[in-house]
């Protein structure tokens, strides 16, 4: 800062460019692969840097499915993508919908038993569900909910982390609007709707990119809970793919079906990442 | 951990309502699983699965005499180790380098920041094809570099391949929160070092990096709970545990001997065992989190 | 309509062993109206007498009367009322003009009339300009007077402030004071003030209430509580520099102050230790043989005024006098006196008036 600063600049510059196209080099490499043919990937070695031409059959190959060069039957990711997006939402939207009221519940209302409830919620925040997959998997069984979005999402929608982020957020909400509020008439889901959701915009925000991402990336519990191939989320459908060897894989398809998989939550990430920043070091903290 | 509001609504009912979603779903499919978890830990199960006899802890016992189970342990804790320790060492460095520059700062963080949405399993995925043995591309530069490399015969290799894929999904995540942590120093202090005669090597280690001690802890706690956890998928599609069990993490193992080798009573015990693991991390994280925060 | 009683009214927090008192059986009656000033240091409890007014904050014992209903058990927007807080409380996601109208919508008023009410609000505050503005684009006195925009348009019995104006600079402060006296004399709207300032209870009250410690010390017009404080409390707090109190043993027509024996224009209203009370600008000087001994300490400038401390007989004494004269200097000693009507008088063991 105060002393020499081109030595520094530039030092600083190139860690960063090499931070920058290491964390990139993985993805691009990925994104060459599905620009080529199977044989190509497999016989070139190693594979050329350079884009292929081969992109609009291989992701056509990947999204809608079809005989491989290989002569196996490929999946489409067309469904899959599908399912991966409805239970993202669902998963974002019921977490944030039921945490929203009990929060509300939890901070605006003094009731019997208040504690309890709270501690009950906090304690969510401690296991994640690989820890209890044998059990819960028992009870989804038991329930009728395999091969359901239902199975996929309710389970995963149990834990705190939004309950204790919104809880933060009202607790900053000055007094004041709530007896405003009170001598304007409004009851208590009044000031609910009309004051406390709007302040509640930005929080809101952060917690849907945090909710849909994990919502998306979600691999063990899909794994478990479904064994139809119509309810397979993306991101699980992908690694059955490779399942046959470096040689037997429709690499190129693979590479589609990974771009594919990757471009709903980066878009979401880098068009709210405003939000996305502020929400992901506000929930932790 | 509460401070309390002045203000209430009134309504004995309208508060329960409220909660009820997130109680229904918390009691179902969490709270009762749990349950179920400890009650089957302490049960086997005959060979046929039509008999169930209360075994005390000797589910326990045998996981502790289990060789693989112990092993599992040791793969895990050098697995989080490594992840933790290397995650952290490198997002550090970006994040130092990051508040330095003042030019293309938010083009730098966008960049850096995208790899959180990217699904744990497909960085296996992706890790994978580039060091697949036949076909991967760093694989091909590495034989020529004379490093004969083959995850799938070599359980160092294995694991190297799971921490490299582990740690560049982290980087975006670790760098987010020391930006954050090296942003929130006053630049009162650093300037008060320089005006001391501390060059900027010495600066950071003096000033900013013991101010950071607090992100530091956070984010190790948080980085081991990932590797011990998020990261299945990774091992799932990368190396499936394998060769062998190599890279057979304690979530792994727990997944394969409950649905693929149907073992019940001992799936069950180490479902418990992770959950004591966890509990002690969150608990440690909140203690040490909460103190911090008035400083 | 707009009548207000308070009667016994009282307010206890928590219960059992750990239960704390703070109102304790507070009595008034407030006509149709008028412009009450509740005043008194913090922690007196006039704040909370207001909320329960209010209906924000439990009545514990008593009753409350608005316009002749009993409102204990009514919620604040069943009780005809509105309220202009200390920090505003505006809905910062809401324009200035939804926030005045929020009350209105939830009563279900049909638009029409919301939008004339609120266009009439909005031209006697002179808020037309900013209609369409959020909160946090308006300084703070623009932000005051939203909230009484916000008040006026729900044309209630009863107007509430809660220390209104603590949150504005002096400058703001004297302006809005206007104001409210304005808004008071053309909508003519029976409200309740809250102050710490005693300036501001001297210039807006027709009738104050003055409360200490959870109790009602004294309710008056300014004149009276100005002229004839009824404990020494309100002698010492309305006022300033508050008025002098001396303990003196009273002898008939004089006083002892120490070693001193004094001579009164008048009799003491009884014998025996009394406190007495002068206000500063009724101490006047007096011949050298005449009046009591004052020896001046030091002296003030205040420009209209000067202040002059020193010790009355041994006793310290403030004296005020206008700016114009010469003032005295240090060490200087006088003679100072006062008219009989200007002599209060008040019990030292309980601070009561005692009356002549």
């Amino acid at each position: 800062m105060v002393e020499n600063r081109r030595v520094a600049d530039t030092l600083s510059h190139l860690v960063l460019l090499l931070g920058v196209v290491t964390v990139a080099f993985p993805v691009y490499v990925t994104f060459i692969a599905s620009t080529q043919t199977a044989e190509q990937i497999v016989q070139n070695v190693p594979m050329s840097l350079l884009p292929g031409d081969n992109l609009v059959e291989s992701y056509r190959l990947a999204l809608f499915g079809g005989q491989t060069a290989y002569g196996s039957r490929l999946a489409p990711a067309l469904p899959m993508l599908t399912v991966s997006f409805i239970s993202a939402m669902i998963i974002a939207v019921g977490k944030i919908a039921i945490s929203l009221l009990s929060a509300f519940a939890v901070v605006y209302f003094r009731f019997p038993g208040r504690t309890v409830v709270f501690w009950m919620i906090f304690l969510t925040l401690m296991l994640p569900v690989e820890v209890r997959i044998g059990p819960t998997y028992e009870v989804v069984a038991n329930l009728g909910m395999l091969d359901s979005y239902a199975g996929l999402t309710i389970p995963l929608i149990a834990s705190a982390t939004a309950t204790f982020l919104f809880r933060q957020f009202f607790l900053t909400v000055p007094d004041e609007l709530v007896e405003a509020a009170r001598i304007d008439g409004a009851g208590p889901l009044r000031f609910f709707k009309d004051v406390l959701l709007p302040l509640s915009a930005t929080s809101i925000a952060a917690l849907f990119v945090i909710q849909f991402i994990y919502g998306w990336n979600q691999y063990l519990w899909p794994l478990l809970v479904t064994t139809d191939e119509s309810m397979y989320p993306i991101v699980m459908g992908i690694k059955r793919m490779i399942s046959g060897g470096d040689a037997a894989t429709e690499w190129n398809a693979v590479m589609a079906t990974a771009m594919l998989a990757m471009i709903p939550p980066a878009l979401v990430v880098l068009l709210m990442q405003r939000w996305f920043v502020k929400g992901l070091v506000d929930t932790e903290k | 951990m509460a401070v309390e509001k002045r203000v209430r609504f009134r309504s004995w009912w309208l508060p329960w309502v409220l909660v009820c979603p997130q109680l229904a779903v918390v009691l179902v499919f969490f709270f009762w699983p749990a349950a179920q978890a400890l009650y089957q830990s302490v049960l086997q199960s005959d060979a046929f699965g039509t008999s169930v006899e209360y075994v005390g802890l000797e589910n326990f016992r045998r996981l502790w005499a289990d060789e693989s189970y112990l092993a599992s342990f040791h793969t895990t804790a050098v697995f989080s180790v490594l992840v933790a320790v290397s995650g952290l060492a490198i997002s550090l460095l970006l994040a130092v380098m990051a508040d330095r520059v003042i030019r293309g700062a938010m083009a730098y963080k966008t960049l850096l920041i995208w790899p959180y949405a990217v699904a744990p399993a497909i960085a296996g995925v992706l890790w994978l094809f580039m060091f697949a043995p036949s076909i991967g591309i760093v694989s091909f530069w590495l034989r020529q570099a004379g490093v004969n490399w083959n995850h799938l015969l070599n359980g160092d290799h294995a694991m190297t391949l799971i921490v490299m894929a582990a740690v560049w999904k982290q980087i975006s995540y670790n760098f987010l929160f020391f930006l954050a942590g090296l942003q929130s120093i006053p630049k009162s202090l650093i300037e008060a070092a320089a005006i001391d005669g501390a060059g900027p090597w010495r600066r950071f280690w003096t000033v900013q990096f013991p101010l950071l001690t607090p992100t530091s802890f956070f984010l190790l706690v948080i980085n081991i709970v990932y590797a011990f956890f998020d990261t299945f998928a990774i091992v799932d599609a990368a190396t499936e545990g394998g060769p062998g069990k190599d890279t057979s993490i304690l979530v792994y193992k727990l997944y394969y001997d409950g649905f693929k080798a149907l073992d019940l009573g001992g799936s069950a015990a180490q479902s418990v065992v992770l959950m004591v693991i966890v509990v002690a991390l969150t608990v440690v994280q909140f203690r040490y989190v909460e103190r911090k925060v008035n400083y | 309509m707009g009548a207000i009683a308070l009667r016994q009214v009282e307010k206890t927090y928590g219960s059992g062993p750990k239960a704390v008192k703070v109102i304790h059986g507070v009595n008034a009656e407030i006509t149709d109206g008028e412009f009450i000033v509740i005043v008194g240091p913090s922690g007196c409890g006039k704040s909370t007498l207001l909320r329960m007014v209010a209906g924000l904050e439990e009545i514990t014992g008593g009753e409350i009367d608005i316009g002749g209903r009993v409102v204990n058990r009514l919620e604040p927007a069943e009780r005809d009322i509105a309220m202009v807080f200390q920090n505003y409380a505006l809905y910062p996601h809401m324009t200035v003009f939804d926030n005045m109208a929020y009350g209105l919508k939830i009563a279900k008023v049909p638009k029409a009339e919301i939008e004339q009410r609120v266009q009439k609000a909005a031209k006697i505050l002179e808020l037309g300009a900013l209609l369409d503005r959020k909160p946090r684009q308006l300084s703070g006195g623009q932000r005051q007077r939203v909230a009484m925009g916000r008040a006026i348009v729900r044309q209630p019995a009863v107007f509430l402030f809660d220390e209104p104006l603590s949150n504005l600079d002096a400058k703001l402060r004297a302006q809005t004071r206007l104001e409210i006296q304005k808004l008071h004399a053309e909508l003519g709207v029976t409200s309740l003030f809250v102050t710490h300032d005693q300036v501001e209870a001297m210039t807006l009250a027709q009738r104050m209430i003055v409360m200490n410690a959870g109790r009602i010390e004294q309710i008056g017009t300014p004149e009276e509580v100005y002229g004839r404080p009824q404990t020494t409390f309100v002698a010492g707090f309305i006022g300033s520099p508050p008025m002098n109190l001396v303990a003196v043993q009273a002898e008939g027509s004089h006083v002892r102050i120490g070693d001193h024996r004094l001579a009164l224009p008048t009799r003491a209203p009884r014998d025996g230790a009394l406190l007495l009370g002068l206000r500063p600008e009724h101490a006047e000087p007096a011949a050298a043989d005449a009046g009591w001994p004052f020896e001046v300490d030091m002296v003030e400038m205040l420009g209209a005024e000067r202040l002059v401390y020193g010790q009355l007989a041994g006793a310290p004494f403030t004296w005020r006098i206008d700016g114009t004269l010469v003032p005295p200097r240090r060490g200087e000693r006088l003679r100072l006196q006062a008219a009989a009507d200007r002599l209060h008088w008040f019990d030292p063991a309980d601070g009561r008036r005692v009356e002549a």
